[in-house]
């Protein structure tokens, strides 16, 4: 059984952002690059799967610039077998990178195709349920559980006031939430082997642009914060703000 | 060219995030020189005539009992139909856990950009500009649309529903025609103790950090939102902890959220903490590091022992007796 894990590569969650001088796209001085965190979710669980039924392949598949294989390499540290790398300057619209993953993914006829729920740079939470579309498959986002039985698969998640429990018939894709599992780290050994591993390099097919950004920019700062009081003295005056100013309570 | 509005249903109810996407409607129809047109997929008529109110001119209502249940490959199917007949300049979905899948794939089917979870849209003479936070928050991206339709998805809380519209509200029934074969069953949905609302979709949130020294002092946390009618959310501290389920963090890697109020309790204020509340439209601190960050954030600080501060605050807001 084949299983595709799609990765991408962003700056580390606790990078200040600034903005470049084309005034559209994040200034990369200084950014740590990391796994999406959500994608290695996405990769545990795969590995996990592979493990259990001790046979089978986890291909990774990513789209990005000169400095994506060190994340490759990671994954592949931590247990995929091989990966293949999209070459492209600049990361596109979602629909764009979706239908050259998508590319990819056909011949390979996977039984399941993981992202993470989202990429924490564009927020987008596209890509999964694009794939999905193209591949023809069904698709089931933000999973926080996970369990196989055969050719199907029972998976929960959270929704508004509630948790969902569905079941799916595979090949599938499947975006992973945090919750979903522990993602390991990789081992001494598994850094070792990692360079042994192909990663298969080739350009991205990109087409036409379906979004255009036309400006990145900082949110306005919020007024500076005041100090009601200290301890239980400044509640009366910190309801009293609350209502009167607030107008909230 | 109209707008067309998904409209989405749960247990025979359109959800109020719907209304808050066809406000936005009302408001780009003169730009788009159309009407506003909803398309609902539902087991019976969840009410749609009341959305004259909200400013729908006409609803196109596709019935199927296999509609009780979202399933992607079926409803993407119907609701590209429906965008190819009614052939709008754009289309609007509120980003709800269901169209966080629809969306993308109406969009992949349609072969358009969609602009997800959108807080901000400007017409100008038809050509929209949609903007959007990116790295939670912590920027703000600006997104224009090649092609037609513009597909957007739109925040919930960001966009205010209309009521005495005054609109027809027709219900028009729509052919959904042969439905692809389904191939992912809700076998059960669960609900959460005491039906809490989503917090993304919330008013007010009461937040508990590190500060709570343990998992059993939330008490005090979920004292303070009860007391409020507000939902219990978390740090990631907290959550990587195992004291609150992942479903509670608000941040970078949990929930973006923007409630009327947002009350931090023992949360220090990490980066990605602040990235993902700080859209909130009044924020309240109580931590007892008066140098933490929230307190730069926070328009109302409390620099106090939340052990002391908290209980106090629960008692004031009981005696003011809100829901009187």
């Amino acid at each position: 059984m084949i299983q595709v894990v799609c990765i991408k590569q962003v700056a580390d969650t606790e990078t200040r952002v600034k903005v470049a001088a084309d005034g559209r796209s994040l200034d990369p001085a200084g950014v740590t690059w990391i796994m999406n965190p959500y994608d290695e979710f996405a990769l545990e669980q795969a590995l996990r799967i592979k493990e259990q039924e001790g046979s089978g392949e986890v291909v990774v598949l990513s789209l990005g610039g000169a400095g994506l294989p060190t994340t490759l390499r990671n994954a592949l540290a931590m247990g995929a077998d091989r990966a293949v790398h999209l070459k492209a300057d600049l990361v596109p619209d979602s629909l764009a990178v979706a239908r050259a993953l998508a590319a990819e993914i056909q011949p390979l006829a996977p039984a399941i195709v993981w992202c993470g729920r989202q990429a924490v740079d564009d927020d987008a939470a596209q890509v999964g349920s694009m794939l999905a579309e193209l591949l023809g498959m069904p698709c089931v986002t933000s999973i926080a559980k996970f369990e196989r039985a055969g050719e199907s698969a029972t998976v929960e998640r959270d929704i508004e006031g509630g948790r969902e429990i569905i079941e799916v018939t595979l090949p599938a894709v499947f975006t992973a939430d945090k919750g979903l599992n522990e993602p390991r780290y990789a081992s001494l050994k598994g850094i070792m082997a990692a360079k042994k591993k192909p990663i298969e390099e080739k350009p991205a097919v990109l087409g036409e642009p379906n979004l255009e950004v036309t400006a990145l920019a900082l949110p306005a700062p919020r007024a500076a914060g005041r100090i009601v009081g200290e301890g239980v003295g400044a509640i009366p005056e910190l309801v009293r703000l609350l209502r009167e100013e607030a107008k909230l309570l | 060219m109209s707008v067309l509005v998904f409209i989405e249903q749960r247990d025979g109810k359109v959800r109020p995030v719907s209304r808050e996407a066809l406000g936005l409607a009302v408001r780009l129809a003169p730009a788009f020189g159309g009407e506003v047109v909803g398309v609902c997929l539902a087991p019976s008529d969840p009410g749609l005539a009341a959305l004259g109110d909200a400013g729908c001119d006409r609803t196109l209502l596709a019935t199927h009992a296999s509609f009780a249940r979202y399933d992607g490959v079926v409803d993407a199917a119907v609701v590209a139909k429906a965008v190819e007949q009614v052939k709008p300049g754009v289309v609007l979905f509120a980003n709800s856990s269901l169209a966080r899948d629809l969306a993308p794939r109406v969009a992949a089917r349609l072969g358009v950009g969609l602009a997800s979870d959108c807080t901000g849209v400007t017409a100008d003479g038809g050509a929209l500009t949609a903007t959007r936070p990116v790295y939670a928050g912590k920027a703000v991206q600006s997104v224009r649309f090649p092609r037609t339709p513009a597909l957007l998805s739109l925040r919930p809380k960001m966009f205010t529903p209309m009521t005495g519209a005054g609109k027809a509200g027709t219900v028009e029934a729509f052919a959904p025609g042969e439905l692809p074969a389904s191939r992912a069953r809700v076998k059960d949905v669960v609900a959460q103790a005491g039906g809490k609302i989503d917090l993304t979709e919330s008013e007010i949130i009461v937040s508990g950090g590190r500060g709570l020294k343990g998992p059993e002092n939330f008490k005090l946390v979920e004292e303070l939102a009860e007391a409020l009618g507000a939902t219990v959310g978390a740090s990631r501290a907290v959550v990587d902890a195992g004291w609150r389920p992942h479903a509670d963090q608000v941040g970078q890697t949990g929930k973006t959220v923007a409630p009327k109020l947002y009350v931090a309790v023992g949360i220090s204020g990490a980066i990605q903490h602040l990235a993902g509340m700080s859209s909130s439209r009044c924020i309240v601190a109580i931590n007892k590091d008066p140098d933490a960050p929230i307190f730069k954030v926070a328009d109302y600080g409390v620099v106090g022992d939340l052990f002391e501060v908290v209980p106090a605050l629960t008692d004031a807001v009981r005696k003011l007796d809100v829901h009187a």
